[in-house]
């Protein structure tokens, strides 16, 4: 093992290489771009044995990994943004095949207006599409990740893609100590590839002509029971690797002082590190808070957000995405759990990169829980916190330019 | 050279194949698998191709087969590829696109894989329109087809997919029609011992969507070559060559009128007493001809760019 001082993007890389993977395709787009510079480098030194194809486009991205996956390589893609909504097609191809690959995903505004930074909207427009999908909050859970990802995408009881999501350049672009291990304890702790099935002269199959409609759900609903499956691979590959290589991290949600917290916030991604700040001033002022941190989006920690939801007064979700017309697919997830048992807040914050600090979690959060205190159940299923210049003062006052 | 009697007298279209009758897809699926056997992987977008197979889990046609998103057939046929490279395979990767899934939507995956010069043979079936969703006009309808959404008849020529690919200057184009198979299956195996990027554009008149009878497709096919509409011609390494049932067609006095390919297809009804009509078609032949004499006139039996660059 070594440490490195690597960019959440370079980190994801090293992991590639570590995985073996051996085909890549991938087209550039802000900010994932660093992650196929640098497998392109690896290979071209002849460091990374595996080919690389430099397509036109996103889409074809997607169609050229699943092609190499479904005649048997291990491969790997990246992308963002617009990228993301543009290969959307083949994201439901490869769920829909059951083709297990691994892509990162640099999670990123949506224009217009153009905008390269930070948000969860490109992610979690993929959220029904029968991917796995998880979240890093820094750059070694990025590594670590995409390591895993291969062994979880790759187990019989899964076999499903994978995305590792990492934040526009709070992550992508930002150095960090990481611990990359050997090759040697990658290839003790990762085995050779596995998937359903091969497409090949040898095999004869054939994938994806049509089937009766009944055998057409059926294979729906397996994808829902693999994805049901996933939970505990998650969880035991999160363990394994902990015994492996000395990080574990509570499978799919990391809990922060959950054990004796009255409220908890929930979060996903880089900004969880703010929330995790933000509970010790909290409760230095006797605010018995927690932070669960969700790892994976889908599959959806059903159990995990349960039993909290009948543990404590009230919960706090902080959405980086919205449903247009709906409230924050975080908080509709987190409601759907919750199911009336506790108080809840809904809040939109950060939205395209807007900067969101301690002391604006600490706010929202005491203001939330001094309501519940006084006036008991609370839902409030949409709180948007606004950017700083326009926050605390009303919104007939500040917004009518935007509508 | 093909004889008949030397093919594989295998079955390729399996009883549950869903074609209609005089279906050319499932008659150039046929003579591609004579002409491959078995070490042939097919990658098929949407279109009629992905229907042909029958229903799932069992499938009406002999091959290993990845079914794609319309737009993703070259790039998928890509990674195909490499992963059997990186395997130690020597499987030939090819791809079965309908004209949409060529010259339109699947135009951008292709254009890409002809460039980086894939190691892939793609075959473009065009039957002239998009046939699976119901005969709509796409970039291959030729001028005056009525199809669904041209009722009174296209307004615009035929793109032309194989000088389009000629200008990529890949090792290998040819044209070739479901009317003459043993020319087909020539170019097939000639293709497969080339290595790079491979283009066979097939003509496939479809019974249902250009209004013929179903036992006419073969005669169609070879009216079309007949007439000049359809020359069969390869550009290999660099030069051009009519193919042998071509040749003679490059005297217009020798082209049977294009009336006659014209009035078995109900497609072109409306026409039919409208010279004017009749003569923008027959202005249509002219130059494709005149471009075909520019590019055998300008031979160059080199290597194309992209092959240089491998050596
Ligand atoms: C992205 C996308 N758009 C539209 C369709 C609908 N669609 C399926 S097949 C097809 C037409 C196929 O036409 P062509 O490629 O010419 O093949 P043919 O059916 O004629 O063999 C269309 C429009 C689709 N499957 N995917």
């Amino acid at each position: 093992m070594t440490i490195l001082t690597l960019t959440g993007n370079y980190a994801v890389a090293y992991a590639v290489k570590l995985a073996r993977v051996k085909v890549v395709s991938a087209y550039p787009i802000t900010p994932q771009t660093t992650i196929v510079e640098k497998l392109a480098e690896m290979i071209e030194r002849g460091e990374m044995d595996a080919k690389m194809i430099r397509v036109e486009s996103e889409h074809s991205a997607l169609a050229t990994v699943y092609g190499a996956a479904s005649a048997g390589a291990r491969a790997f893609t990246a992308t963002a943004s617009h990228g993301l909504l543009y290969m959307h097609e083949m994201v439901w191809w490869v769920a829909g095949a059951r083709m297990p690959l691994v892509m990162a995903v640099v999670s990123r505004a949506i224009g217009p207006p153009w905008n390269i930074h930070v948000d969860h909207q490109d992610i979690f427009d993929q959220r029904d599409s029968g991917w796995i999908i998880s979240m890093a909050q820094e750059n070694q859970e990025a590594f670590d990740l995409t390591l895993q990802a291969f062994r979880i995408s790759e187990d019989p009881r899964v076999y499903l893609p994978m995305m590792v999501g990492l934040e526009a350049f709070i992550l992508s672009h930002t150095v960090a100590p990481v611990d990359v291990p050997d090759q040697k304890e990658v290839d003790e702790w990762l085995p050779p590839r596995r998937q359903p099935y091969v497409i090949s002269p040898e095999t004869n199959f054939v994938m994806g002509n049509i089937v009766p409609d009944e055998d057409y759900m059926m294979m729906r609903l397996s994808i829902q029971k693999a994805m049901e499956a996933a939970k505990e691979v998650i969880k035991e590959v999160d363990r394994s690797y902990g015994k492996k290589f000395g990080r574990e991290y509570g499978g799919l949600v990391e809990c922060k002082k959950c054990e004796d917290a009255d409220y908890i916030i929930i979060i996903a991604g880089s900004w969880s590190g703010e929330a995790k700040m933000a509970i010790e001033d909290l409760r230095e002022e006797g605010y018995r808070v927690g932070v669960a941190r969700i790892r994976f989006i889908r599959p959806w920690p059903e159990e995990e957000i349960s039993e909290l939801a009948s543990k404590v007064k009230g919960i706090i979700v902080f959405d980086r995405a919205v449903s247009f017309g709906s409230k924050g697919p975080l908080f509709l997830d987190v409601a759907t759990t919750v199911n009336g048992r506790t108080s809840l807040r809904g809040v939109i914050a950060g939205l395209g990169g807007t900067e969101v600090r301690k002391e604006h979690i600490i706010e929202v959060t005491k203001e939330f829980i001094n309501k519940v205190e006084e006036e008991g159940r609370v839902f409030e299923p949409e709180y948007w916190l606004l950017p700083d210049p326009y926050r605390g003062k009303p919104l007939e006052e500040v917004a009518p330019r935007w509508w | 050279m093909v004889i008949i009697h030397k093919l594989p007298n295998r079955r390729y279209g399996m009883p549950g194949n869903a074609s209609c009758p005089g279906c050319p897809e499932s008659m150039g699926l046929r003579y591609l698998k004579m002409a491959l056997g078995d070490k042939a992987v097919l990658v098929i977008p949407a279109g009629c191709s992905s229907v042909i197979q029958g229903i799932g889990p069992k499938s009406g046609i002999n091959f290993p087969i990845l079914n794609i998103a319309f737009a993703a057939a070259g790039a998928a046929a890509s990674g195909m590829k490499a992963a059997f490279e990186v395997q130690g395979k020597d499987y030939i990767v090819v791809v079965w696109a309908g004209d949409g899934g060529t010259a339109d939507i699947g135009f951008q995956a292709l254009s890409g894989a002809a460039e980086r010069n894939e190691d892939i043979i793609y075959i473009c079936v065009d039957n002239e329109a998009y046939m699976n969703t119901g005969i709509q006009r796409s970039g291959l309808t030729p001028y005056g087809a009525w199809t669904t959404t041209t009722w009174t008849g296209k307004k615009e020529h035929k793109k032309n997919m194989p000088f389009i690919l000629i200008a990529h200057d890949v090792p290998y184009v040819a044209t070739a029609s479901v009317g003459y198979p043993h020319d087909f299956i020539e170019k097939l195996r000639k293709a497969a011992k080339i290595k790079g990027f491979k283009y066979i554009h097939l003509h496939a008149p479809d019974p249902v969507g250009w209004r013929f009878d179903s036992s006419l497709t073969v005669k169609v096919a070879q009216l079309a070559v007949q007439t000049g509409m359809w020359p069969l011609f390869e550009y290999e390494r660099g030069s051009f060559k009519l193919s042998p049932f071509s040749k003679k067609y490059k005297d217009p006095s020798k082209r049977v009128p294009v009336i006659e390919y014209l009035k078995i297809q109900g497609r072109f009804k409306h026409l039919l007493n409208k010279p004017e009509e009749i003569k923008k078609i027959e202005e249509y032949i002219e130059r494709t001809w005149w471009w075909i004499d520019l590019l055998e006139r300008s031979t160059n039996p080199a290597k194309t760019a992209r092959e240089l660059l491998n050596k």
